[in-house]
């Protein structure tokens, strides 16, 4: 390693006027900057995509299979049913892909902290608001990309399967399209859930222990209660309530898409406001 | 300029940070002295606004750093090497911390030739020597082209070439009209390359003065007598109230007089000296002297030894 110790220290003058000055701008870039600039971010999307499309392709088949093995009488009266499910069935894979988004969200936060970069991070942006929402709307528009590259990837191979024992569906059946862009945000919004607890927890095994708690837990838990309690506690669940988007429920047990998805962008939004106050008001 | 008033901060039962009053003034390097566990980083913290003091304020520039257009042109500041993502390279690592102040990309480059980091530019921090990540935390905190730089420990665990590479960086930041405020332990290091002292313990503050008074102040009288008549001279020096301690040689270290005092009465008894001078207590000393009752966790540890001894362990 050479030592330069005849080179200048200050800088020349900047062209742009903005320059040297913080902004919002300038912290989006950052921000793309921090996440892209590292590998786990690309393993992790790379997981997500490929457990997604490979479990709802394993579904779609065994889906199938079982549809094929029926008698014909029972296929034709099972058939329409079959068919209002085929979407959900090829987007099962994001049941697990919540779970990886998850890590991802928690990560873009906690990272700063088990590094020590937040300490870095906020001496050269001093400005909590800007540091935080930067770091959201990067790592959103991220998570909705690969959110909905992932379940249309998810989408078509599934249905291309079906289609074997004309079950599968296009996307201009009612209600897939729907399906297919709500899976979509379902997990970005996952996504977010956690990277607000990730601000809110700051430590990586803690935040994603409470998302998967709080996505997946609570989930499996509710299966077990009295069938009394389960009708007027299911709905309320995150994972029901975030997947009627995408999940084809009777309609009186879950609540209806769209209400559902916002009672779930509802939780993710005071897991924001959580980790917000925590980020702006407490010493890093 | 950096400037506190009254800063204080507390840490449930711990007051790391005790009423501190002090500014750090543009153009010439200010030690921040103290031992370990003075609240050194802590008031660097404050001062950054990663932590919100308990009591009182501090600022920048006249105003919290917290509310700064332009963070990365007011102060560069190295709290930890090591608050880097591992995973990132160097060159990714200074451009995402650029890009929030909006400086060009040439910027980064510019640093990583003066800090001798180009040739690693593309290799992940992870793998970097200490040496080397206390250049690219320095990197850092030159992007902004800063009027402030601020470091702590800087040359903590570095080799002595790395040691004076940072001295001599730090002199031309100040030469330049920056203001530099770097903290040690290391009482050597800052006699070597402090122009002002602050110095705290436990949280306080000790002294805040150029650095050649800090020496004098604090120093003991003592003043350095040769003389080929040792018996006599000390018997004189008795005499009029100051002690005397031979060192051998004819050499005697005189305590309690001033060395005209010592001088004149030398001249009054006809006793001849060799050699007169007035001791110089190197910062090492006076630092000692002037914190030795401010050591962090002296009294504590005392008290949990008299515990052990008597078995009234709380």
């Amino acid at each position: 390693m050479t030592m330069a110790t005849a080179s200048t220290v200050a800088a020349r003058p900047a062209r742009r006027a903005a320059a040297g000055r913080a902004s919002f701008g300038g912290a989006l870039r950052s921000e793309f900057t921090k996440i892209r600039s590292v590998r786990s971010t690309y393993w992790t999307l790379l997981a997500l995509v490929v457990a997604c499309v490979g479990i709802g392709a394993i579904g779609s088949y065994g889906h199938a299979h079982d549809f094929g093995q029926m008698t014909a009488a029972a296929q034709a009266a099972n058939r329409a049913g079959e068919i209002t499910r085929a979407p959900m069935v090829s987007l099962f894979g994001v049941i697990l892909g919540q779970l990886v988004i998850a890590v991802l969200g928690a990560l873009t936060v906690t990272s700063e902290y088990s590094t020590g970069m937040i300490r870095t991070s906020l001496s050269v942006l001093p400005g909590r608001g800007t540091v935080f929402a930067a770091k959201a709307v990067v790592f959103g528009a991220i998570a909705l990309v690969t959110g909905l590259v992932t379940s249309f990837a998810s989408f078509f191979p599934g249905q291309a399967i079906m289609s074997g024992q004309h079950i599968g569906v296009s996307l201009g059946h009612p209600g897939a399209l729907r399906a297919v862009v709500g899976a979509g945000l379902f997990l970005a919004v996952c996504g977010l859930l956690s990277y607000g607890l990730g601000a809110l927890i700051r430590h990586t095994a803690g935040a994603i222990t409470a998302s998967i708690g709080l996505l997946f837990v609570l989930f499996v838990l509710t299966q077990f209660l009295p069938q009394s309690w389960a009708v007027h506690i299911d709905k309320w669940i995150p994972f029901n309530a975030g997947a009627a988007i995408w999940e084809h429920q009777s309609a009186p047990v879950m609540l209806s898409p769209w209400t559902g998805f916002g009672v779930f962008c509802g939780y993710a939004a005071i897991a924001m406001a959580a980790g917000l106050y925590r980020f702006r008001y407490r010493d890093t | 300029m950096i400037e506190a008033q009254g800063l204080s901060k507390r840490y449930g039962d711990t007051l790391a940070v005790d009423d501190l009053s002090f500014r750090v003034e543009p153009g010439k390097i200010t030690g921040f002295l103290g031992p370990n566990g003075a609240g050194k980083t802590t008031t660097m913290r404050l001062v950054l606004g990663l932590d919100e003091p308990s009591a009182g304020r501090v600022t920048v520039n006249g105003r919290p750093f917290r509310s700064s257009a332009a963070p990365m042109r007011e102060v560069g500041a190295l709290l930890d090497a090591k608050a880097v993502h591992g995973g990132r390279s160097a060159y990714s690592h200074l451009l995402c911390l650029a890009q929030t102040n909006n400086l060009p990309r040439r910027r980064v480059d510019e640093v990583l030739d003066l800090v001798g980091l180009a040739s690693v530019a593309r290799k992940r921090a992870r793998g970097f020597s200490l040496g080397m990540g206390q250049r690219l935390g320095i990197a850092a905190t030159l992007l902004g082209d800063p009027a402030i730089l601020m470091f702590d420990e800087p040359v903590n665990g570095l080799d002595p070439e790395g040691i004076l590479w940072i001295r001599n960086l730090m002199k031309r930041l100040a030469a330049e009209g920056r203001t530099v405020f770097v903290s040690s332990h290391l009482m050597s290091e800052m006699e070597n390359t402090a122009d002002h002292l602050i110095v705290i313990g436990r949280g306080k503050l000790i002294a805040d003065c150029p650095m050649a008074e800090f020496i004098a102040r604090s120093s003991r009288r003592t003043v350095w007598v040769r003389t080929p008549d040792p018996a006599r001279l000390t018997r004189v020096i008795t005499a009029a109230g100051g002690t005397v301690g031979d060192e051998g040689d004819g050499r005697l270290v005189v305590s309690g007089l001033s060395r005209e005092r010592v001088g004149d009465l030398a001249f009054e008894n006809t006793v001849r000296l060799h050699e007169l001078a007035a001791a110089q207590a190197s910062l090492e000393q006076a630092f000692m002297e002037l914190t030795g009752a401010s050591v962090e966790f002296r009294a504590d540890q005392q008290r949990s030894d008299t515990d052990v001894l008597t078995g009234s362990g709380v």
